[in-house]
């Protein structure tokens, strides 16, 4: 029989993209944090992240993000190998300032989102999304 | 509510005293002070058993993290030491593993909806309004749950006449058939994380909550289904429906319902004890979750800031009676009961024995079939982290009819026991078998990937944090011996790795026969899983367990 890692995935144990290790985060991601803030500090409060624990599916994540009073959102999936998900940025008529998504990711990784709030400060949420196998569920 | 305004804590002291009676009757086990002004009747994860069944519980069952040693992760000697209960006790047989085969001798068979309806019978005659809420697992289990597609459970819990229920497995009959049957049932469907897959939005079959005037009291039931479903189990079959835990909707579900009124709130859940203790430490305004999925029966509620976290057990095994005072628009008492169904000592209501022989009618010949036998000392059980018997038997038969390296078998919890020189019936395969994806692959994998899935699936049971962990046991392996470390990160819990036949290490580069069963993948190839077992059993005669020490586990 034909084997690769792929089919045994499809005919095994489920259609999940799988990492042996997790929390690979990419360097890149850090980058992109560094030019979005210019190095700034960044609050833990402001900003709600919602992202399922373990996604159902890894190709397809639904995501939201809400930050009361932001003019601009980053989201960022640090583990992917291009870690930028969406900028959403909000202009002065915006009734809230808050967005949802789908992303892909790669493997159980975080996902991040920082907030550029109107008086130039920034905040930050942080949430691990697990990407699993499955299977064998009691 | 402040502590002291719990009134007996717990009903469990009045039948773990009859120990030393050595005497059981029904009015022991039904003995009830009812208390207060609402009931609460908890039934979850009856997997299908419509009559008495043997069933031992784990002998380990670890907990990480803040859960270690923390109920319900003690077992044995330690679980009887925490409730005080006696060695040998018909509490001993109902709650804990030792001497199983010997206890079962005295004590009998346990379960049977026929028993239970007669407790709940017992229950609404002391408080006619009392609350039946089925935790889910319910469609799913049985030979003849197979083959009617979950008909023959709805028509008999049906006749218990439930007011709610929340789900798992029942996906696994498909959305249509779900769809079906829940749109012609008499009582509330509910979970508030049942959610569109497409626009991610709340189901419209299934609500979130229910409100029910009780005791001249607003009772609101809020529905928590099974959060992991399209990951633990074929997401193909359900594809509309979307899952998670979503906490923050079910913080938004109970300021709702109190902004409603509500003056109690109750959480008929799936998402397993660790989760659920999670969950109330997150979420406030719970008075009561009802707790159901990893099968834990615990003979006291345990508290969680001011929420009461009950576990009901499974198979049909335990009903949890829950009395509540609610006054002055809140939750002031409860009273709690962990009742077992022992099957010779409750009387079964005639009217459920029939309507369950009816159900079972056509089917009689094939449940009935003897496809082998146990030997004298050998007990077939599953429940536990790692290999129960009744998997060493499923593995042995996937190597040796599917001529395979290495076996795997889900880490599943339902499945009831067998004991020494009991005859093995079909319905018994099915019992530990049955599933709308029973069937067995055969296929190649790497070293390197069957240590991908060990670690993929430890960490879904031994994640330090529960909302990453999926409620079952440890994935069953037959032909492989490996170490593992609970306490490590994934990626590094699994080693030492081995294939017993040769007592080699296995190879990451070089590539092995795999053979398994309840793969979540649509297409998957290869016969039922319990044609396999039935033909390894019958060619076997009688079934010899031997002791399985392939897997050491550190860190525990």
């Amino acid at each position: 029989m034909e084997f690769s890692r792929r089919d045994t995935l499809a005919m095994g144990l489920g259609a999940a993209v799988v990492t042996v290790l997790p929390f690979r985060v990419n360097a890149a991601a850090d980058d992109q944090i560094a030019a979005f803030t210019g190095g700034a500090d960044m609050a833990d409060a402001g900003i709600t992240l919602t992202a399922p624990e373990i996604a159902e599916n890894g190709n397809t994540v639904p995501i939201s993000v809400d930050a009361p009073g932001a003019t601009a959102i980053l989201v960022l999936a640090t583990g992917n190998p291009t870690p930028g998900v969406a900028q959403f940025n909000f202009g002065p008529m915006a009734g809230s300032q808050a967005a949802s998504t789908r992303i892909r990711l790669a493997g159980t990784q975080d996902v991040v989102a920082i907030a550029q709030m109107a008086d130039g400060s920034f905040a930050k949420a942080s949430t691990t999304v697990k990407v699993t196998i499955g299977g064998c569920g009691g | 509510m402040a502590a002291s305004a719990l009134v007996g804590a717990s009903g469990f002291g009045n039948w773990a005293r009859l120990a030393a009676q050595q005497a059981l009757t029904q009015d022991q086990l039904l003995e009830f002070d009812t208390f207060g002004n609402v009931s609460l009747i908890h039934v979850t994860d009856i997997h299908a058993q419509l009559k008495p069944i043997f069933f031992r519980e784990p002998e380990i069952n670890l907990g990480v993290g803040p859960a270690r040693g923390q109920m319900p992760h003690i077992t044995g000697a330690d679980f009887r030491k925490a409730y005080g209960i006696a060695d040998g006790s018909p509490s001993a047989y109902a709650l804990t593993y030792n001497d199983f085969a010997s206890l079962a001798q005295t004590y009998g068979r346990v379960g049977g909806l026929d028993r239970v309806s007669t407790v709940i019978n017992a229950i609404r005659a002391d408080r006619p309004d009392a609350l039946l809420l089925d935790g889910g697992d319910t469609w799913h289990g049985s030979y003849t749950c197979h083959q009617t597609a979950g008909q023959d459970m709805v028509n008999v819990m049906n006749a218990l006449k439930p007011d709610a229920m929340t789900f798992h497995w029942e996906f696994t009959l498909g959305s249509d058939r779900v769809n079906e049957i829940v749109e012609s049932l008499p009582y509330a469907a509910l979970g508030q994380n049942i959610f569109d897959a497409e626009w991610d939005e709340p189901a419209e079959l299934f609500k979130p909550y229910k409100f029910f005037e009780r005791g001249g009291s607003k009772i609101a039931v809020i529905g928590q289904a099974f959060p992991y479903m399209p990951i633990a189990n074929p997401r193909w079959m359900f594809p509309e429906y979307s899952f998670g835990i979503r906490d923050e909707n079910m913080q938004a579900m109970v300021d709702e319902v109190r902004g409603m009124g509500a003056e109690c709130v109750v959480v008929l859940s799936h998402n397993g004890f660790d989760v659920d203790k999670k969950m109330a430490s997150r979420v406030t305004g719970i008075d009561v979750i009802l707790s159901g999925h990893t099968h834990d029966a615990l003979p006291e509620p345990v508290l969680v800031g001011q929420t009461h976290i009950v576990a009901s057990g499974s198979n049909g095994k335990f009903v949890s009676r829950v009395d509540l005072d609610v006054r002055d628009g809140k939750m002031m008492g409860l009273k709690h009961k962990l009742i077992p169904i022992f099957s010779d000592v409750i009387a079964p209501d005639p009217m459920i024995t029939k309507l369950i022989d009816e159900q079972r009618a056509p089917y009689a010949d094939q449940l009935a079939e003897v496809i082998g036998h146990t030997d004298e000392n050998s007990t077939l059980y599953r429940r536990g982290n790692f290999n129960g018997t009744w998997d060493d038997v499923i593995c042995d038969a996937l190597l040796s009819e599917r001529e395979a390296d290495i076996a795997m078998s889900p880490g599943v919890r339902w499945g009831p026991s067998i004991l020494p020189g009991q005859a093995i019936t079909r319905e018994d395969i099915w019992n530990v078998t049955s599933m709308s994806y029973g069937e067995a692959y055969r296929t190649e994998m790497t070293g390197e990937f069957i240590h991908t899935i060990l670690e993929d699936v430890g960490d879904n049971l031994f994640n330090p944090d529960p909302y990453y962990q999926q409620g079952g046991d440890m994935v069953r392996i037959g032909g492989m011996g490996y170490r593992i470390d609970i306490n490590k990160p994934q990626g590094e819990r699994i080693t030492d790795m081995t294939l017993l036949k040769t007592g080699e290490k296995i190879d990451p580069a070089k590539t092995y026969v795999v053979a398994g069963w309840a793969s979540v993948n649509e297409g998957t190839e290869g016969p039922q899983i319990w044609d396999v077992v039935e033909s390894h059993i019958r060619k076997q005669g009688t079934i010899t367990v031997t002791p399985n020490n392939s897997v050491q586990v550190a860190g525990a």
